[in-house]
């Protein structure tokens, strides 16, 4: 009797199941997988989900399983009794891509009666891609509970996918599954129609081919759509890394080959910062940024405002000296940061707001580039309106276009002169901490983006903001359509190519200051 | 200005201690073995850029050899001299490479040198090793097409890297479309060159091949990532096979995590990204992408643990990663130490035709050997991206893989072999028996 009440954990499926998972090997637990799912245990959904987000502990030595909570409790997964604690010998259960796949499979079925329907569209979604007619008798029960549309939706689609594939279901229910999925019209639907096997009935062969041109035809207005949108993205960045070079090199005239180190400083405040953070007030992360940006403004700024009174003011008028001492002092820069925090990328992460992506039509647009867009502009209609309608803006126009002039009329012009430089600079830092958001944070971030800012400013017109506007996003847009046609190394000769053959015709860049300021 | 600074402090003592102030800052070298002007050392010299856009990766293999001559020293040095390290800069500037090889080799006398890392460097500095006869060990994954006396290649061969990992996805992931994108230069070229006449000889299509080169630095992906999410959805398990190389990797991976490209739909098996590469991105987005390399941090073997540690103490860094190019470093400077002892002497060609057949344990249980044709065995592990930017490995070559150095794959270098033991030649045509094929 004794005998008895001890051994019985030992039987069933389920049980057989659950003990694979010790043996550490990826078709044992791949087997355990398949089983838990069908074996209707009530433990199922919580042990296969632990499997997916590595909380699934294995004890090799004990054969015992445990489940630890989201909430980081932990329960026996055989008995779902709670347990103090995990042995330490308990590891968590190692995936593979193939398991991976298993395991979304099967929480798919598990999940199609969850009651959140974000979570039963998921699950739909899950089916759809592996399409396996087990599943059929599932769906088909789900769907008559469906109440929400967009669930409705996703599990019409998923139980088109399984009847396209399904042996003997007849011709009329799979040409109504064809005329689902293609309204569906993505790439994920071209996949699955071009998969439908030639030796179908003719109708469905030919219903499938036309599916596919139709949604073939329908992409192709979409990818121009997206080389748009990309091309928009790519000029932001562009203009965002030029823009505060459009102020030191545009409106001071200064050849300043340490712009990228002020993007690169930038961006490692960015790094400082979320360091803080991380450490210190772990609650504030998805803030970070917001206190980067003005951080990185003074940073550099105050940087900037260092190197015009101790190196560039002994140098205007003189554009080889300062491009010698600019260049030296860029790598003097990259050199110290190398120093201080090493030659190899620093960690920045994505807030929670800047991950991901949402689908707009057939397009994907990823958050960070379009905060990226929105935040260039930001930037660029404060500088203009700074320049415009603030007495430091005034001042700089003036010292700018007529030196001696502004001093006859009592404005300290050399103190303008660190102001400027300082904004100019600040701008760049500002834009490292964008373009930490997308780029490496290493010591050459800023090489990288100088030849680019360069190129920006120079064909947008110097000393003219807007022709930097519209310089960066003509240079986007031309590289992004350029890109899918020439490739990406061939795209960017183009472009230099077709930039040079411009200055040539128009030297003075797309929109020429005219009048005495050009002398200046 | 700044490489020739460093240079002097590891050779001279005048201009030592105010130079060594100035330098500490600016070039932050980590401990340094004290510079000897007697006759009673050995120098050994380090070719490694310590800036420009190279300092990333070859910094610390600077470090990693720095850390073997203060382990080899504290052992009692190697014939009973101490070994001094000569750091030199050549500051990722592919002509300064042969610059500094000829100082380390003509003004310093080192008995050897460990360095390079891309191809273009190790091609720029190859007359030099000729020309005065001197050994070069050279760490790093390459592209194969080579075989040279003086020259030691303890990284690993196309044979030892990327065709185990091809096979792997068309074993285990069963992929029919494959995606070769790398950075444009010689090793991704070359490579996928192999690669794509391995392909085809196992009947994939021309059209389920897609080939794609980015500039260096390329930060831009967002096309590249849409067409092969677009080439992906032709219905075919698709995989990506990257050579893309260096700084450009963050910027790829973050535009595939964003793109929601998940590891269970398009794998990635990258050639170029390793423990090193990872500090620099959160990986969660990346779980179960892949890597193929000869070497794991993750792997759990005595050597390595010790390696590990001992290293995170000498760096005082105990977070410092360990990587691939890190443990060929590693197994090239004990095969040298052990040649050298065979040898009895730093003499070029003695210890050069000491050095085949030598063997030394590596760190993940198995053993090193050099060949006749310069290049050494390795195992083969393919290891899946992590949450906290370590690999695990979910699969490895059944034995030693033997490193070629001319591919099989290649028409042009199919009837070539390495022999400096038999033939006394790098390039011997099985075909026509004669030395002096391709690439001479």
């Amino acid at each position: 009797m004794l005998f008895s009440m001890l051994v019985p954990v030992m039987a069933g499926p389920f049980e057989d199941a659950v003990a694979k998972f010790a043996n550490d090997d990826y078709s044992d637990s791949e087997d355990a997988v398949g089983a838990i799912a069908t074996s209707g245990n009530p433990l199922a959904f919580s042990i296969i989900s632990a499997l997916q987000d590595g909380r699934l502990m294995a004890d090799p030595d004990a054969k015992k399983i445990y489940v630890t909570q989201p909430d980081g409790k932990s329960i026996d997964a055989l008995t779902g009794a709670a347990v103090a604690s995990v042995p330490d010998s308990a590891a968590a259960v190692r995936l593979n891509n193939h398991l991976r796949r298993a395991v979304e499979a099967a929480l798919g079925g598990l999940t199609l009666s969850s009651p959140d329907p974000e979570k039963r569209i998921l699950a739909a979604q899950s089916v759809y891609k592996g399409h396996d007619e087990a599943m059929l008798p599932l769906i088909d029960g789900a769907l008559q509970k469906e109440t929400n549309k967009s669930a409705k939706q996703a599990l019409t689609e998923a139980r088109a996918a399984i009847l396209l594939f399904k042996d003997d279901a007849t011709e009329q229910q799979k040409l109504e599954a064809i005329a689902t999925i293609k309204a569906r019209g993505d790439q994920e639907a071209l996949a699955m129609l071009t998969d439908v096997p030639a030796d179908a009935p003719p109708a469905v062969a030919h219903a499938a081919t036309a599916a596919v041109s139709a949604i073939q035809q329908r992409l192709a207005l979409w990818s121009v759509v997206q080389n748009a949108w990309y091309g928009l993205s790519l000029g932001s960045v562009l203009l965002l890394a030029a823009i505060g070079l459009a102020i030191t090199f545009g409106v001071m005239g200064v050849i300043n080959m340490a712009h990228g180190e002020m993007v690169m400083i930038g961006a490692y405040v960015t790094f400082v910062v979320q360091q803080t953070i991380r450490s210190h007030f772990p609650g504030l992360f998805d803030y970070s940024l917001v206190f980067a940006v003005p951080l990185a403004f003074i940073v550099a700024g105050a940087i900037g405002v260092v190197i015009e009174r101790t190196i560039i003011r002994f140098l205007y008028g003189r554009p080889l000296e300062t491009l010698l001492a600019t260049w030296g002092l860029s790598l003097v820069l990259q050199q110290a940061v190398r120093t201080m925090f090493g030659p190899t990328n620093q960690e920045v992460a994505n807030p929670s707001w800047m991950s991901g992506a949402f689908q707009l039509g057939q397009i994907s647009i990823t958050y960070n580039r379009l905060w990226i867009l929105c935040f260039t502009m930001a930037v660029f209609a404060i500088l203009l309106a700074m320049l415009r309608y603030t007495a430091l803006g005034l001042e700089m126009r003036a010292v700018t276009q007529n030196r001696r002039m502004a001093a006859s009329m009592g404005i300290a012009t050399s103190r303008v002169d660190a102001l400027t430089f300082g904004l100019g600079s600040g701008i760049a830092g500002i834009a490292g901490v964008a373009l930490s958001q997308i780029d490496n944070v290493s010591p050459n971030l800023g090489q990288s983006y100088i030849i680019d800012s360069f190129m920006v400013v120079v064909f947008g017109g110097v000393g003219n903001l807007w022709g930097t506007l519209v310089g960066a996003f003509t240079l986007g847009i031309a590289n992004k359509f350029l890109e899918p046609v020439a490739g990406a190394v061939l795209g960017k000769i183009a472009i230099l190519v077709l930039i040079i053959l411009f200055i040539q015709k128009r030297p003075r860049g797309l929109f020429a200051l005219k009048g005495r300021a050009v002398e200046a | 200005m700044l490489t020739q600074s460093t240079h002097d402090i590891a050779t001279s003592h005048s201009r030592r201690r105010w130079l060594a102030a100035a330098a500490g800052l600016v070039l932050g070298l980590s401990g340094f073995t004290s510079a000897r002007a007697d006759d009673d050392t050995i120098k050994v010299g380090v070719l490694h850029s310590l800036s420009g856009t190279m300092a990333i990766s070859e910094t610390t293999l600077k470090d990693t050899v720095l850390f073997m001559i203060d382990e080899q020293n504290k052992k009692g040095g190697v014939l009973g001299k101490k070994l001094e390290a000569v750091v030199v800069d050549p500051a990722s500037n592919w002509p300064l490479f042969a610059e500094k090889a000829r100082e380390l080799i003509t003004k310093d006398k080192v008995s050897v040198v460990f360095g390079c890392w891309t191809s273009v460097s190790r091609k720029s500095v190859l007359p030099v090793f000729k020309e005065l006869n001197s050994i070069l060990f050279y760490p790093v994954q390459y592209e194969g097409e080579e075989s040279e006396r003086n020259v030691f290649y303890t990284g690993a061969a196309p044979n030892q890297q990327a065709i185990p990992a091809v096979d792997y996805l068309m074993k285990e992931e069963k992929v029919k479309r494959w995606v070769l994108a790398g950075t444009d230069y010689v090793y991704p070229r070359t490579t996928n060159k192999i690669l794509e006449a391995y392909l085809k000889s196992k009947g994939v299509a021309q059209e389920d091949i897609m080939i794609n080169y980015t500039p260096f630095g390329h930060s831009d992906w967002q096309t590249i990532v849409a067409d092969i999410k677009k080439f992906g959805s032709a219905g075919k398990k698709t995989a990506v096979v990257s050579t893309i190389n260096g700084d450009a990797n963050v910027p790829f991976y973050k535009e595939l995590g964003n793109q929601g490209i998940k590891a269970t739909d398009i794998p990635v098996v990258a050639f170029s990204v390793g423990e090193e590469e990872l500090a620099g991105i959160d990986t969660k987005p990346l779980l179960g992408h892949l890597a193929a390399w000869n070497y794991f941090e993750s792997i759990k073997t005595p050597a390595n643990e010790k390696f590990i540690k001992e290293w995170q103490a000498y760096t005082k860094n105990p977070k410092r990663t360990t990587n691939d190019p890190m443990e060929a470093t590693y197994i090239g400077f004990n095969m040298w130490v052990k040649a050298v002892e065979k040898a009895k002497s730093v003499d070029a060609d003695k210890v050069i035709d000491a050095l085949p057949g030598t063997k030394t344990p590596n760190l993940t249980g198995g053993v090193a050997e050099v060949l006749p044709n310069h290049h050494i065995t390795k195992p083969v592990f393919i290891g899946e991206i992590k949450g906290n930017g370590q690999f695990d490995v979910v699969w490895k070559t059944p034995g030693l893989v033997a490193g070629d150095a001319w591919s099989k794959e290649l028409p042009d270098s199919k009837d070539l072999v390495g022999d400096w033991v038999g033939k006394k030649c790098g390039n011997y045509s099985t075909k026509t028996n004669k030395c002096g094929g391709q690439g001479s």
